[in-house]
């Protein structure tokens, strides 16, 4: 019994709602959607913040923000941990992924009144890192959601919606962010303030719209941290994991990719902050149709040719064609990548994951996928080093490739059907 | 609770958000209305003539309230509270040398600012220009006025967070031909060479022979002063934990920011003078963390920023590390002492 699956039939009369080709008639969950616009209106607040602090650190308050981002690697390998606390939280109370996930909400949205007061580095510091903590806390109980309220069949669907809709406020927030810089002179404070607004108004249409009601099939006991352990017990999931790891060693940061990308093909600097727009923008296109894809013809096949993506921009990078096109092919990759992996990956680990735990194993994927990009960008910087940018990423290349057969040798069992539970 | 009470809910949350961001961002425009209008008990500003080669001035960005704010002006180098001479040129941060000036300033797009650099001439007409890739902090002249200098701060796309790194270009503003990166030199580190991803340079400063520089160098989380050659295009470490050198008029010290154990993370630095001879540190007198490439005024005194009520405010201290700080000008900043 899936939640929004009732929802939807009863709601079909609901605009939201639409039939979609296929064999059987789904659709995207109100659920889906309400959760969508939650990620959309909070990735516009959020990402309104990160667009300017560098501008207010060095304009604003004549900081170096060079000292900033030491501290920011701590924060991404806290995040990571975070990550597993919300996703364990998540499924204890039994179906309380909403109040986790709503809370990792708020957190966020209270550290952006608070930028306001904090003048100094170590501040700023301790507000980004508790927003970061939200974000952890939020991820994976609202994954589990998304999952929990689509059918198996259309979950693909469900996850490309979603991630569409994220993407689209990732995309909205610095245009916002910029255009109160423009109406004012160094309003920074109301560019917070807006945030603020933008992350409360997130929150409440979470509160509002999405059902927080139990899971009738959950057990009454409460799932342990133990059980949450032993979810990599199960062989779906752990092959999932394991493959998402490996996969993750080979999959260069974005940063590396945008880098070389301007160093290959001599991209103008004025242009370097644009090339993350090109992948969001194919991103945003794709999500949808990918998901849809990967409910067809299997989330395994998607999410590696997804992977033969990013090696095909990997390729791109490593050719010596110069041609003007050839940024825009290597981005359209890069997002397509990202299309067909991010809420794939979620899509078919939720069908390893009994309903109970969804939440704990969801973050357990996350989590390890997390940490070996983590591992991947030391271990580039380091080859980089040694041996230059494209030997660097000519083994990178060839990890993936080693990753991807593996992957598809050892592909989970069940990638579309439901789980029994 | 019905669907209509949710969105009557949302609808009210909506209209209450709507009003505060609303304020919010009319305040914010409101304040800089009054910023246009001069404030009470401000130093006087009036336009006027700036050359860069005006006897014993020193020129800066003002940044007091008032139709001038951000401008270059001009005050006399020994009354640096005196009244100022506004240019009509706007800068985010300048440096001037032997009548050639460098202005780094926003250029107010439709929908975001981008950054260029400006070379000027002694009547501050431009010379050159170029495009800054990134939020520009550090500009400097080499004393014959040969040599440009500017560091900008590359990062702020919304997916790198809050990762920075630095660009520091070199300019012959003879020639207008441009070193977009020193990361294109070679490093020699510990007298072997060095070849790295993650070097950052930034804060560079001249040596009155048109070959030599001096910057930092950031590599695997720790800071170099560098000496570079610009015919050569190497850099060689001299000194670990420098951050913005700045050269003596006579070229044997170096005044810097370091990075000092024990203090606090949001204000690291303390101000040092090195003796490039003996490589002998000594810490100036100013107690606080300074965030900026200091300026010689002449061999004996140095002069930087600390934020204060308009921005930042310019204060002296001794170079030998004796006597106190001492405020010398409230609302500038980017100070350079011509003539």
């Amino acid at each position: 019994m899936y939640v929004a699956d009732s929802r939807a039939t009863q709601s079909s009369a609901d605009g939201a709602v639409r039939p979609v080709a296929g064999r059987r008639r789904a659709a995207v969950a109100p659920a889906v959607l309400a959760l969508g616009t939650v990620s959309l209106v909070t990735d516009v607040s959020s990402e309104m913040v990160t667009a300017v602090l560098p501008l207010y650190l060095v304009t604003g308050l004549g900081l170096s923000p060079l000292g900033f981002g030491l501290l920011d690697g701590i924060y991404n390998g806290f995040s990571a941990l975070v990550r597993l606390v919300g996703g364990h939280l998540a499924d204890r109370g039994g179906g309380r992924h909403k109040w986790v996930a709503g809370f990792g909400y708020a957190v966020s949205a209270v550290c952006k009144p608070l930028l306001l007061v904090a003048h100094s580095l170590t501040p700023i510091g301790l507000v980004l890192a508790a927003d970061r903590t939200g974000k952890g806390l939020r991820t994976a109980p609202r994954d589990a959601l998304i999952s929990l309220s689509s059918t198996p069949e259309a979950r693909g669907r469900a996850f490309g919606v979603h991630r569409a809709m994220d993407t689209a406020g990732a995309l909205f927030g610095p245009l916002v962010a910029f255009l109160i810089l423009r109406a004012t002179v160094d309003g920074y404070d109301a560019v917070f303030t807006v945030s603020f607004c933008v992350a409360v108004l997130g929150v409440l249409v979470l509160v509002l719209f999405v059902p927080g009601g139990r899971s009738r099939t959950v057990p009454v006991e409460r799932p342990t941290l133990s059980a949450a352990v032993r979810l990599l017990g199960r062989r779906d999931l752990r092959r999932i994991t394991v493959c998402a790891l490996l996969l993750g060693l080979a999959t260069v940061s974005d940063s590396f990719v945008y880098l070389l990308l301007q160093r290959r093909l001599g991209v103008p600097d004025r242009w370097f902050a644009l090339l993350p727009l090109g992948t969001a923008a194919a991103f945003l296109l794709l999500a949808v149709p990918l998901g849809r894809l990967a409910d067809r013809v299997g989330r395994w096949t998607v999410f590696l040719t997804g992977h033969g993506a990013l090696l095909g921009a990997y390729g791109l990078l490593l050719t010596s064609w110069h041609g003007g096109g050839l940024p825009y092919v290597v981005l359209i990759l890069h997002g397509a990548f990202y299309a067909a992996t991010d809420g794939v990956l979620m899509a078919a680990a939720s069908d390893g994951v009994p309903e109970a735990l969804r939440s704990s194993g969801l973050a357990l994927v996350q989590t390890g996928q997390a940490l070996a990009r983590f591992v991947c960008s030391l271990l580039f910087g380091a080859a980089w080093t040694v041996w230059g940018d494209r030997a660097a990423l000519a083994g990178a290349a060839v990890a993936l490739v080693a990753c991807a057969v593996f992957s598809l040798v050892v592909r989970p069992q069940r990638v579309k059907g439901p789980v029994a539970v | 609770m019905t669907t209509r009470n949710r969105v009557l809910i949302l609808v009210s949350a909506v209209a209450v958000l709507a009003a505060i961001g609303l304020a919010s961002v009319l305040h914010a425009s409101a304040r800089a209305d009054r910023r246009n209008h001069v404030q009470a008990g401000g130093p006087s500003v009036a336009p006027g003539t700036v050359t860069l080669t005006g006897q014993g001035r020193m020129i800066f960005r003002n940044m007091a309230w008032g139709p001038h704010r951000d401008e270059l002006t001009s005050v006399p180098a020994d009354d640096p509270g005196g009244a100022r001479v506004a240019s009509g040129v706007k800068c985010l941060r300048f440096y001037a040398a032997s009548g050639v000036g460098v202005c780094l300033q926003a250029v107010h797009g439709p929908v975001s600012d981008t950054y260029r650099a400006l070379v000027l001439d002694a009547r501050l007409r431009t010379l050159h220009r170029y495009d800054v890739p990134g939020i520009p902090s550090r500009a400097r002249v080499s004393p014959t006025g040969h040599y440009a200098a500017w560091t900008a701060f590359v990062g702020g796309d919304s997916y790198a967070g809050t990762h920075f790194s630095t660009r520091a270009a070199i300019v012959d503003t003879r020639t207008g031909e441009l070193i977009p990166s020193l990361e294109s030199f070679r490093i020699v580190k510990d007298g072997h060479p060095y070849r790295v991803p993650d070097a950052n340079f930034w804060g560079v400063t001249f040596a009155a022979d048109d070959r030599t520089f001096y910057a930092t160098l950031a590599t695997g989380g720790s800071t170099y002063l560098v000496r570079g050659d610009l015919r050569s295009r190497t850099v060689t470490t001299l000194h670990a934990d420098v951050e913005c050198p700045s050269l003596s008029p006579d070229g044997t010290r170096i005044a810097y920011k370091k990075r000092v154990e024990g203090l606090p993370k949001d204000a690291p630095w303390h101000l040092y003078v090195l003796d490039l001879r003996t490589m002998k540190e000594t810490p100036l007198a100013e107690r606080r963390s300074v965030d900026d490439q200091v300026v010689w005024r002449d061999a004996r005194t140095i002069v930087y920023a600390l934020p204060g009520d308009y921005g930042a405010d310019l204060y002296q201290v001794p170079a030998d590390g004796s006597g106190t700080a001492r405020r010398i000008s409230t609302a500038a900043v980017s100070p350079a002492y011509v003539g």
